[in-house]
């Protein structure tokens, strides 16, 4: 007996590890990745790294996804269980991100809209052709100066316009509404201000520091979709236009650029601006036949998310808008409006745990799964030989076998 | 199949000094305080799940997170650390638990049940007797034990407010319409303190016995799941069954081909590939301490 695979020992474990390091490297002819070099170079995965791993650091997102070989949900693992031996000193004010030094903003619901649309840099319009020039090294692309616009100037969102006219609800009273109930506080583990501009007896949920527990509000369901894996708010919300939930969504507006973290310590007492991040962020403006209670009018679907991830912030509105069935009194058909489907599936650090864990051993369990069936098929087979001269009751075969957990 | 004196594993190690750079067992003292007190709640409430801030470790959620933390939470640097998986502390998982807390604490370590006073398991519990003082530390993938019946949490926690137990007893009575006997192998429910319906882990029924008055301090962790519960010690646990249907363990037609116990939970080893088998303890410190007895030689898988 050569070999048992689940008893190692240390030195398997230890060798796996120099194997993993080795393998990573490659070549070593080839010069190694720097962090600059992934940081500047491949930004968009920096990006995702840092919004699924729940920590705004690009430099340490570089890291990771060097030290992950490239595994972007590897390299977000990282960061959270890095995360997990920081303490939470502040929270920080409201992000404004009407005050946001702005990169890119389009409008798909105006033609116009003040403040001005502007493309920046986007796949969007681009033929996605192979492009052989770039496999070859040493190239230069200058960026084209902008004109006109005064990226330093606050811009309005567009939602305001709607807002005005009472045709869409403010995120504000939202959030009011869907909190009738306070079940947010129950773990009561933490005591903290909150921001101005919201109301004072609202503590906002914070589901790195509380369990999530359902029903839920908006405010946690926020922030679990905002890392929440990329991939599957996709398909939840790519489900949605498809039928299951239908709430046909309007880009009211899509805005990335840097905005600044204010953090205002009591012992203080006043602001202090600790840091300018990248942000992007998407308000859908949908559709409400009303209720009884409301009236007709426009609802938002809200996405924010670290970095330029404006796949991922589109899936956000569009999840969230579809969560907010409930409080709004409409049928809830789809699985992308089942708040508990989606919140306890989103993360992709706990699904690849738990779907990979299925590799540790499981022999005592099968053991004794082994033991039932064997049982299970004497019974089954006395029965059978019983039934063939009495022709009377016939066992079933066993069709279901719990799962292994 | 080699043969060793038993004195020479590397997982029986003095304290050492942990590695610097961590706080005392990973976990910020804040933490350790908030898991404190979900485990303070679920000794209170013997059965019932506690939610907990449960936080992303340096191994993976469904790897041992939850029990993690609530080591991790407890663990004090006169304690002694014995850590199994499947029975045994020689398995992959539990070398590398058992690594982690060598290096963010440095506490001793063994390998013997009773010289532990803190033991993380995953899917057994030992054969030798725990004891008043000791706690005893499961790792949970699924702590609703009602989760194949009705998944969605939110209505589970109503009907464990209701104490709505009926679908569990109908799905087992199902089974034995079905099958004559109750189906279940592992995850085997049980009634604590006769009020919680309790999932006692992936451990196989043959343990669930043990659990009932147990003189030591039994903790759950479900890490991925964010649930914490107990059985304090000397707490009622029944599995659940039916008065005519009794609750009953597996048995074995083998003897353990190492130590001849016939009490033992055992493991199949598939030995060739001609359909040859031979039944070995689970419970590899049980194992070597009878062979120990009996022979002075130990004999263990390679």
């Amino acid at each position: 007996m050569p070999y048992v695979a689940v008893k190692g020992g240390e030195r398997a474990i230890r060798n796996a590890e120099a194997l993993l390091k080795a393998k990573r490297r490659g070549d070593s002819a080839v010069p190694e990745l720097s962090l600059e070099q992934i940081k500047q170079q491949m930004q968009l995965a920096v990006n995702r790294v840092m919004a699924e791993g729940s920590l705004y650091d690009p430099d340490l997102a570089a890291l990771a996804i060097k030290q992950a070989w490239g595994d972007l949900v590897e390299a977000a693992f990282l960061l959270r269980a890095y995360r997990t031996t920081l303490p939470r000193l502040y929270y920080g004010k409201p992000l404004d991100t009407s005050e946001m030094a702005i990169q890119r903003r389009i409008s798909a619901i105006f033609k116009e809209a003040p403040g001005g649309q502007k493309l920046g840099p986007t796949f969007d319009y681009i033929h996605r052709l192979l492009d052989f020039k770039l496999a070859a090294e040493d190239n230069i692309f200058p960026a084209p100066a902008s004109e006109e616009y005064d990226a330093t100037a606050a811009t309005p969102r567009v939602a305001q316009t709607l807002e005005q006219e009472g045709l869409v609800i403010p995120p504000e009273t939202a959030v009011n509404q869907s909190r009738t109930e306070e079940n947010a506080s129950q773990t009561g583990d933490i005591i903290h201000s909150t921001g101005e501009g919201q109301s004072p007896d609202i503590e906002p949920f914070d589901i790195t520091r509380q369990s999530l527990t359902t029903p839920t509000n908006r405010d946690a369901r926020l922030q679990n979709l905002a890392r929440g894996d990329e991939g599957f708010l996709l398909s939840m919300a790519y489900s949605t236009q498809r039928g299951y939930g239908k709430n046909h969504p309007f880009a009211g507006e899509i805005r990335m650029g840097e905005v600044e973290v204010v953090i205002s310590p009591e012992e203080l007492g006043f602001d202090i601006a600790i840091a300018d991040i990248a942000v992007t962020e998407v308000q859908m403006v949908n559709q409400f036949k009303g209720s009884k209670e409301i009236p007709p009018q426009f609802t938002q679907g809200y996405g924010l998310t670290f970095g330029y991830n404006e796949r991922k912030a589109m899936a956000m509105a569009l999840v969230d808008r579809a969560l907010q069935a409930k409080d709004l009194g409409e049928s809830l058909d789809g699985p992308a409006q089942d708040e508990e489907f989606v919140l306890y599936h989103s993360d992709n650090i706990e699904a690849q745990g738990f779907v990979q864990h299925l590799k540790l051993p499981h022999y005592i369990d099968f053991q004794a799964e082994l033991n039932l069936i064997r049982k299970l098929r004497r019974d089954y087979e006395q029965n059978t030989s019983k039934s063939e001269s009495s022709d009377g009751w016939q066992k079933e075969e066993p069709d279901e076998m719990e799962s292994f957990a | 199949m080699s043969s060793s004196p038993a004195s020479s594993s590397p997982s029986n190690s003095p304290p050492a000094n942990p590695e610097p750079g961590f706080n005392f067992a990973y976990l910020d003292e804040q933490t350790k305080r908030s898991i404190r007190r979900a485990i303070l709640k679920a000794v209170a409430i013997p059965g019932h799940q506690i939610p907990f801030s449960s936080r992303e470790m340096p191994m993976s959620y469904g790897w041992g997170t939850g029990g993690i933390q609530v080591t991790a939470s407890v663990i004090g640097q006169d304690d002694t650390l014995k850590v199994i998986d499947q029975g045994a502390d020689d398995t992959t998982n539990a070398v590398n638990i058992r690594r982690f807390f060598k290096k963010v604490c440095g506490v001793a370590t063994t390998e013997r049940t009773e010289e532990a006073t803190l033991i993380q398991t995953r899917h057994r519990i030992p054969e030798i007797p725990l004891q008043e003082g000791q706690v005893f530390v499961y790792q949970v993938p699924m702590p609703e034990p009602l989760y194949f019946i009705e998944p969605s949490r939110t209505e589970a926690n109503k009907m464990h407010a209701l104490e709505e137990y009926g679908p569990m007893y109908v799905k087992l009575y199902e089974d034995i319409t079905k099958f004559g006997r109750i189906s279940l192998a592992y995850d085997y429910p049980v009634m604590v303190n006769g009020r919680h319906l309790m999932n006692p882990s992936p451990i196989p029924r043959f343990d669930n016995p043990k659990m009932d008055m147990n003189p030591a301090l039994q903790l759950f962790g479900a890490g991925r799941e964010k649930r914490i519960y107990a059985i304090p010690p000397y707490t009622e646990v029944k599995s659940l069954d039916f008065e005519d249907y009794p609750f009953a363990v597996e048995n074995w037609d083998h003897a353990c081909e190492f130590c001849g116990a016939t009490d033992s939970y055992l493991d199949e080893v598939v030995i060739d590939d001609r359909g040859g088998r031979m039944w070995i303890c689970s419970d590899t410190d049980y194992c070597e301490r009878r062979q120990q007895e009996r022979s002075g030689t130990t004999k263990k898988l390679a």
